[in-house]
C-alpha cells in the first residue's frame, strides 16, 4: 500500500522525528452556529514548533475549527462552543480570558489577502502601534525585521509608502504575514493561505514556513494535499461525511506515517483522490 | 394568429417605453425649468453689491449679506453639533448594537425624526429652546432645532458607509489583537470617512434650505450674527418674506439664484468627494 | 544523540532539535508567556464606557421624539381638554377668533393636498426610476440620477418661489382666477416628492435579482412585459414603502405650499380656490395667534408628528409583513 502512496506526492521534507510539546490540547470540542452542529468530538493536540496542516473536503469545518483557536469565531454572533481547548494549559474559553490578548499571541492570515487601506509600513506598523509601541526608530526596525522574516522585504524596501493595496496578491499575502509577525504571535493560524496567490508567493510562503517553525507554532488548513505533505510535520484529517451532519476528526498523525500508511479508509480515499 | 400577438406586445412594449423615457424627460424638464428660470432672472443680480452689501430702506434695496452670513453660521453650527453625536451614534448601531427592543425603537425614533414635518420642529424649537431655556430668537436655538432634524440622515448614511467597510479588513485587526474600539477607530471610521463626509455635506445643503425650522428660532431680523445667541434671517426665509410681499422681486430672483447655487455647491462637492473616493479604491 | 530515521528510505535523518530542552515533552514553551491574560478592570471599563458613550448618543434620537412630544404636544394639550380631542379632529369650522377650533376643513385639504400629488407625481417618480434601472444605457442614467438627487436637493422655498412666480400667472391666464389652489399645489408638490419616490423605487428595482429578468426575457417576453408583470410586482413592497414616504412629505410639505396655495379658511369648491392646510394654517396664524388660538396651533402640530409618525409605522409593518410574506 505505501509503495502506491508514495507515487501521489512529492517526498516528504525530512524533519525532527521526534515528540514535540503540545501547544494547544484539544478535547472533546463540539462548536455550533446557532443550532447547527459544525464540529463535533474533536480531540487533537497540536505540537509546538511544528507545522499541523488541516486537510479535508471544502466546507467540512477546517476553517471553522481554526478559528476556534483563536476565537475568531466569538466574533461571528449565535456562535456556541462547547468542550476545551487549552493553550500551554490554559482553556482559552475560560471566563474572564481577554480574546483580544489571546488573539495578538495567536495569530491568523486569511485566504484572501487582506492588507488594510494605507502604506506598506504602516500595515505592519499597525499592530505594534496597537501594543503601545511609539518610538520612530523601534517601529523602523519591527517592520524591517518582520518583513524579512515574510520574505518579502527587498520586494518593497524602496516603496513602503505605496498603499498595501496596490501590491501583487502573493506581495499583500506575505505582507499580511509580516503584519502578523510584527506582533511577535507564538502561534500562527494560516486559513488556506495560498489558495489566491500566485505559485513563485506559493512557493516563497512555504519557505518562511519552514524558517519560522522553530519559534512559531504554525496550523495551516490546505485543501493541496502535495502542499500539506510538503510544508507539514503533523496532519489531520478532517470529514463531513452527511451534509447537514457535524465534521468529525477521522485521522490524525505525523505527517509521513498519515500519507504513507493512513490508519482510516476514509483518509486513504481523499488522498488517494478518490473524493473531495 | 401567432404574428398578431407579436405585434401586439411589441406595440404595447413600444407605447409604454416611450411613456417611461417621457417620465424621464418630464423630470429633467421639470429641474431645467426650475434651475433655467432661477438662473435667468436671478443672474443680473450677482454683483458685489449685491453679494456683500447690506439691504437698506422698506424695498430692501441694496443686497443681502447679512442673510448670507445668518446662513452659513447657523448651517455650521447646527452640523457643528449634529455630526458627533450622529456619527457616533451610528458606530452604535452598526458595530455594537445586537438586534432587540431598544434597537428597534432607537431605528423608529430616527425615522420618525426624520419624517417630522419641519414647521412641527419649528415650534418645537419655539417652545424649547427660544421661550423654554430662553436663547430668545438665536443661531443657537436655530442650530439646535436643526441638528435634530440632521440627525437622523448623518445617522443613516454613516451607518451605510461603516457597514461598506468589508468583514475580512476589520478580520484583519481582530487577528492582530486589536480591541472593538481601536478596530473602529483606527481601520474601520477611516475607511468610512469619505462616505460619511459626503453624507455631512448633503446634510449641510439640507441644513442651508429650511425654512420652517429657522423662522421660528432664529427670527426674521435682518442682522448679521456674530454671538451664537444673535438673531438673523436666513436666506431662504428672506426668500419667502420678499416673495409674499412680492415688492422687490429682483431681489428676490437673486437671492433665490444664491440659494440655489449654494445648495448645488454642496451637492456638487459631495458627488465630487464620492467619485474621487471610488476612483481610489479602485 | 538519538537518531531516527526516514520511514521511507531508511536513511538516517539528523534530528536537530532533539538537544534542545525546550522542545522536549511537557517542557514549557521558551517563546510564550505562561499564562493566559485576563481582561483587566481597566480595559473592561473602558470598553463598557465606551459603547455607553455611543449608546447615548443613539438614544439622542429617541429622546428628541420625547422632547417633541412634550414641547409641542403638553404646549397643545390645553386646547384637548378644553375642546375635547373628537371636537377637534372633526368640528368642521376653524374660526379661532370665534372660539371654534375643528380642523376636519384642515384634514380634508391636507388629504386633498396629497392624494393630488401623489396622483401626479407617483406615476412619474415611478416612470423615472423604470428608466434608471432598467431603460437607460449607463450613460443616460450619469444624467438622469444627478437630475434626481438635485430636485432631492432643491430647497422647498425655492420650490413655493417658483410656483408663485411662473406657475401661478400661467395658471391664472389657462384656468381664471388668481392661479392660487389646489391644482398648483398639486403640480408643485408632485415634483417635490418626485424624487423620494424615485430613489426609493429605483432602489427597489435594484435589489430585485438580475436571474428574474433573464428569465422573463428567456420566456419570450418584451422589456415591458417583464417589467410590469415581473419586477414592479417583485419590488411591491419597496414602491409602497416609496409611496408612504411621499405621503408624508407631501402632508407635512410648508414652505412650498404656503406660498401657492392662497390660504383661505374654506374647503375650496375648486381646484382652483384658495385653501388652507395643517400645515399652512400654522404659519397663517402664528403671527398674532395668542392664547387658546395658539395653543391649538400646537395641537395642530402635535396631530401633524402623529400623522408622520403613523406613516412610518405603516412603512414598518408593510416591509415587515412584505418580508414574511416571500
Amino acid at each position: 500500500m505505501s509503495d502506491k502512496l508514495a507515487s501521489h506526492f512529492m517526498a516528504p521534507k525530512a524533519g525532527p522525528a521526534h515528540d514535540h510539546g503540545d501547544k494547544f490540547k484539544v478535547e472533546k470540542l463540539d462548536f455550533f452556529y446557532g443550532k447547527f452542529n459544525a464540529l463535533t468530538d474533536i480531540t487533537v493536540d497540536i505540537k509546538r514548533h511544528a507545522v499541523t496542516a488541516f486537510i479535508g473536503p471544502s466546507g467540512c469545518g477546517k476553517s471553522t475549527f481554526l478559528r476556534c483557536l483563536n476565537r475568531m469565531n466569538d466574533l461571528i454572533p449565535g456562535t456556541r462552543v462547547e468542550g476545551k481547548i487549552t493553550l500551554d494549559g490554559n482553556d482559552i474559553y475560560a471566563p474572564g480570558v481577554d480574546p483580544v490578548d489571546l488573539r495578538r499571541r495567536v495569530g491568523m492570515i486569511f485566504q484572501q489577502p487582506n492588507p488594510f487601506p494605507m502604506s506598506i509600513y504602516d500595515n505592519v506598523a499597525y499592530g505594534p502601534k496597537l501594543h503601545g509601541v511609539r518610538k520612530k526608530s523601534e517601529l523602523d526596525g519591527i517592520v524591517e525585521e518582520s518583513l524579512k522574516r515574510a520574505n518579502v522585504w527587498k520586494e518593497v524596501k524602496d516603496i513602503m509608502g505605496r498603499g498595501g493595496l496596490t501590491l501583487s496578491g502573493g506581495q499583500q499575502q506575505r505582507l499580511c504575514i509580516a503584519r502578523v509577525l510584527a506582533v511577535e504571535p507564538e502561534v500562527l493560524l494560516m486559513d488556506e493561505p495560498c489558495s489566491a496567490i500566485d505559485p513563485t508567493s506559493v512557493q516563497k510562503v512555504e519557505d518562511l514556513m519552514a524558517e519560522l517553525k522553530d519559534r512559531i507554532t504554525i496550523v495551516i488548513v490546505t485543501h493541496n494535499m502535495q502542499q500539506a505533505a510538503r510544508v507539514s510535520d503533523y496532519t489531520a484529517f478532517f470529514l463531513q461525511e452527511l451534509a447537514g451532519e457535524p465534521a468529525h476528526l477521522i485521522e490524525y498523525d505525523r505527517t509521513a506515517s498519515l500519507f504513507t500508511t493512513p490508519k482510516d479508509r476514509r483518509t486513504e480515499d481523499y488522498i488517494t483522490g478518490r473524493f473531495g | 394568429m401567432q404574428s398578431r400577438e407579436r405585434m401586439d406586445k411589441r406595440i404595447t412594449n413600444g407605447i409604454a417605453l416611450g411613456v417611461i423615457w417621457l417620465a424621464a424627460l418630464a423630470t429633467v424638464g421639470a429641474l431645467g425649468t426650475i434651475l433655467l428660470y432661477v438662473v435667468v432672472n436671478g443672474i443680473g443680480q450677482l454683483t458685489p453689491a449685491f453679494i456683500f452689501g447690506w439691504p437698506h430702506g422698506v424695498n430692501m434695496d441694496g443686497g443681502i449679506w447679512p442673510t448670507i452670513q445668518a446662513t452659513l453660521y447657523v448651517t455650521a453650527l447646527a452640523m457643528l453639533i449634529t455630526t458627533p453625536i450622529a456619527v457616533l451614534a451610528a458606530v452604535y448601531l452598526a458595530e455594537y448594537a445586537v438586534q432587540g427592543r431598544l434597537v428597534s425603537t432607537i431605528r423608529f425614533a430616527a425615522d420618525s425624526l426624520a419624517s417630522v414635518p419641519s414647521i412641527v420642529m419649528g415650534l418645537f424649537g419655539l417652545s424649547l429652546f427660544v421661550e423654554g431655556i430662553g436663547m430668545g430668537f438665536s443661531v443657537l436655538a436655530a442650530a439646535l432645532a436643526l441638528s435634530f432634524l440632521l440627525l437622523p440622515i448623518i445617522v443613516r448614511t454613516t451607518e451605510e458607509s461603516i457597514r461598506a467597510v468589508p468583514k475580512y479588513i476589520r478580520w484583519g485587526s481582530y487577528g492582530l489583537g486589536a480591541s472593538k474600539w481601536q478596530t473602529v477607530s483606527r481601520i474601520v471610521l477611516p475607511s468610512a470617512l469619505p462616505r460619511i463626509t459626503t453624507g455631512v455635506i448633503l446634510a449641510a445643503g439640507r441644513a442651508a434650505g429650511e425654512t420652517a425650522v429657522v423662522i421660528y428660532t432664529m427670527g426674521t431680523m435682518i442682522n448679521a450674527p456674530v454671538s451664537p445667541l444673535d438673531p438673523g434671517r436666513t436666506m431662504p426665509v428672506h426668500l419667502m418674506l420678499m416673495a409674499q410681499e412680492g415688492i422687490n422681486m429682483p431681489a428676490a430672483y437673486g437671492t433665490a439664484l444664491l440659494l440655489v447655487l449654494m445648495v448645488l455647491g454642496f451637492n456638487l462637492t459631495a458627488r465630487y468627494i464620492g467619485r474621487r473616493n471610488r476612483r481610489m479604491q479602485g | 544523540m538519538t537518531e531516527s530515521r526516514d520511514p521511507r528510505t531508511g536513511e538516517p535523518v539528523p534530528d536537530m532539535c532533539v538537544d534542545d530542552p525546550a522542545d522536549a515533552v511537557g517542557a514549557p514553551d521558551p517563546h510564550s508567556d505562561s499564562t493566559l491574560s485576563t481582561i483587566s478592570k481597566a480595559t473592561y471599563f473602558k470598553e463598557a464606557a465606551l459603547r455607553n458613550l455611543f449608546l447615548l448618543c443613539a438614544c439622542v434620537a429617541v429622546a428628541g421624539v420625547g422632547l417633541i412630544f412634550l414641547f409641542v404636544g403638553l404646549k397643545g394639550w390645553p386646547i384637548f381638554a378644553k375642546v375635547g380631542i373628537w371636537q377637534f379632529l372633526t368640528g368642521a369650522k376653524w374660526y379661532p377668533t370665534k372660539e371654534f377650533f375643528g380642523i376636519l376643513p384642515l384634514i380634508v385639504n391636507s388629504l386633498l393636498a396629497m392624494v393630488g400629488a401623489l396622483v401626479l407625481g407617483a406615476p412619474l417618480a415611478i416612470g423615472t426610476a423604470v428608466f434608471l434601472s432598467e431603460v437607460a444605457s449607463p450613460k443616460l442614467r450619469e444624467l438622469v440620477r444627478p437630475a434626481v438627487e438635485l430636485l432631492a436637493g432643491i430647497p422647498s422655498v425655492v420650490y413655493g418661489f417658483f410656483g408663485l412666480v411662473l406657475l401661478r400667472p400661467i395658471i391664472a391666464r389657462l384656468f381664471g382666477g388668481l392661479g392660487f389652489g389646489l391644482f398648483t399645489v398639486w403640480l408643485i408638490l408632485a415634483v417635490m416628492i418626485l424624487p423620494t419616490i424615485a430613489a426609493l423605487t429605483e432602489d427597489a428595482l435594484r435589489s430585485v435579482p438580475e436571474g428574474i429578468r433573464e428569465a422573463s426575457y428567456a420566456m419570450g417576453a418584451t422589456k415591458w412585459q417583464t417589467i410590469w408583470r415581473v419586477l414592479l410586482p417583485a419590488a411591491k413592497i419597496g414602491i409602497i414603502d416609496a409611496i408612504i414616504l411621499g405621503m408624508g412629505r407631501a402632508i407635512g410639505e410648508t414652505m412650498a405650499v404656503v406660498m401657492v396655495a392662497g390660504n383661505a379658511r374654506v374647503i375650496p369648491d375648486g381646484i382652483f380656490k384658495p385653501f388652507l392646510t395643517l400645515t399652512t394654517v400654522i404659519v397663517m396664524d402664528m403671527p398674532y395667534a395668542s392664547g387658546d388660538h395658539r395653543t391649538a396651533l400646537f395641537g395642530v402640530a402635535i396631530i401633524l408628528f402623529i400623522i408622520s409618525m403613523a406613516f412610518v409605522a405603516a412603512i414598518r409593518v408593510i416591509s415587515r409583513f412584505g418580508k414574511e410574506m416571500s
